[in-house]
């Protein structure tokens, strides 16, 4: 996986996780399961997939929730 | 929400219903605290974690969880990001929690405990470093616990609290000291106490004389803890792996059920634990790709089946894995065509 696809795999499940935003909580592996799906054509893997997430949430551009089940979703200050 | 910048479990938030009621309470977190294998600690490590948790929590400590994890209770999201901070320059991790990975932990093992087949701090160690991302970033559909217990006498209760239980038994005969039965004998009557209580009677006690049939023990360990000096393991040792144990939660609560009979961890111990990585690594993606939200790795098995788990993760079926005891004594055969059959029957 080269930066630049990286890159955009982040911007695809921060996006996602916008887009539905207090509609569907997506658990890590189902954002992982999305990626896989999106990015198919450029042989993106599941692995791949979670060290672009790990690199959100390290940064913290994504946090971790728990409800019954751990989820990831927008910080706090970016959800008003 | 209640965490630390790039972990997804170790803080486990709690926050009170009637906030205005009692303010002082309104937020009261939790955070888990990677133990120490065999909970050894020294009483220096204990004062500082007792400053911190009294500088940044409630004073208030849980030694240790279910999982076996450190609790220090009762810190606001505002206290966090400090007391994770002070923690880990003390040498603490944050462990568990959530649909992770939770702390592997174990028993005192070889530590303290001369029964102990293998090194379960070493084992428990190795697995907590190799899993880190697995257990500070939940990705699992549910919980997974991972427990080591040194002997069948299982002191952690890992046969029936841990999805993967890794406990120590031996292959060779129990080794029998006939002076020290002797000396046993003139305590207690070992046929009443001992003998008549072995779940299989596979032990003899006559004219001064014990005799073991090791072919149908099956390592209760009543024998030895009766007559420690007595009677010792056998010297082929090694580790049995179970699987999916659980206490209640979506389902009902189950006892693992044995998915290698022996497992020759002191060898694998030399491979860096490669055959039981794998294992684990394949349970979690047959796991992963099969199970539903909240589901538990033994309830997957109970729903899909124990044969295509095995095929799944590319076991051989064996005779010791029992998911539970037969229910009616009819069996039922099933008959399968191999290729050269099917050939002649079209012939035919």
């Amino acid at each position: 996986m080269t930066d630049e696809q990286k890159q955009k795999i982040k911007e695809f499940v921060v996006n996602l996780v916008k887009e539905y935003h207090g509609k569907k909580r997506f658990k890590p592996q189902d954002l992982e399961k999305e990626v896989e799906q999106n990015f198919q054509s450029e042989n993106i893997t599941r692995k791949d997939a979670k060290a672009a997430i790990k690199e959100l949430t390290d940064n913290g551009e994504l946090i971790y929730g728990y409800a019954g089940g751990s989820f990831l979703t927008l910080p706090e200050d970016q959800t008003q | 929400m209640a965490g630390v910048r790039g972990y997804g479990g170790g803080i486990v938030g709690r926050f009170s219903d009637e906030p205005d009621e009692y303010p002082g309470v309104k937020e009261y977190h939790t955070a888990r605290l990677n133990q120490i294998e065999g909970f050894f600690y020294t009483s220096d490590v204990l004062r500082k974690l007792a400053d911190i948790c009294d500088e940044h929590a409630g004073g208030l400590f849980n030694f240790h969880g279910s999982t076996g994890d450190i609790q220090i209770l009762g810190f606001k999201q505002e206290e966090a990001e400090e007391l994770f901070q002070k923690c880990t320059h003390l040498g603490f991790d944050l462990g568990g929690s959530g649909s992770a990975l939770r702390t592997p932990s174990c028993c005192v093992g070889p530590a303290r405990c001369e029964w102990a087949t293998y090194d379960t701090l070493h084992i428990t160690d190795n697995l907590t470093r190799e899993f880190q991302n697995e257990m500070h970033r939940p990705t699992f559909n549910y919980k997974f616990k991972i427990k080591c217990a040194g002997c069948p006498n299982d002191c952690i209760a890992s046969g029936a609290r841990s999805d993967l239980s890794i406990v120590g038994v031996w292959k060779a005969n129990i080794r029998i000291d006939q002076k020290e039965v002797a000396e046993y004998a003139k305590k207690f009557d070992i046929k009443k106490y001992v003998v008549d209580k072995c779940p299989t009677h596979c032990m003899d006690y006559t004219d001064g004389k014990l005799t073991i049939d090791d072919s149908n023990c099956v390592k209760c360990m009543h024998c030895i803890n009766s007559m420690p000096k007595a009677l010792r393991p056998g010297l082929e040792k090694g580790a049995q792996i179970r699987i999916g144990a659980k206490v209640p939660m979506v389902q009902d609560p189950r006892l693992g059920f044995i998915l290698i009979p022996f497992y020759d961890v002191n060898k694998d111990k030399e491979e860096d634990y490669a055959f039981l990585k794998d294992l684990i690594q394949k349970i979690w993606d047959f796991w992963d790709e099969y199970g539903t939200n909240r589901e538990r790795v033994g309830e997957l098995i109970q729903r899909v089946g124990v044969g295509n788990f095995l095929e799944a993760i590319g076991l051989d079926p064996l005779p010791e894995m029992v998911e539970y005891p037969r229910a009616n004594p009819f069996i039922k055969f099933e008959e399968y065509l191999v290729p050269d059959d099917e050939e002649e029957g079209k012939e035919g």
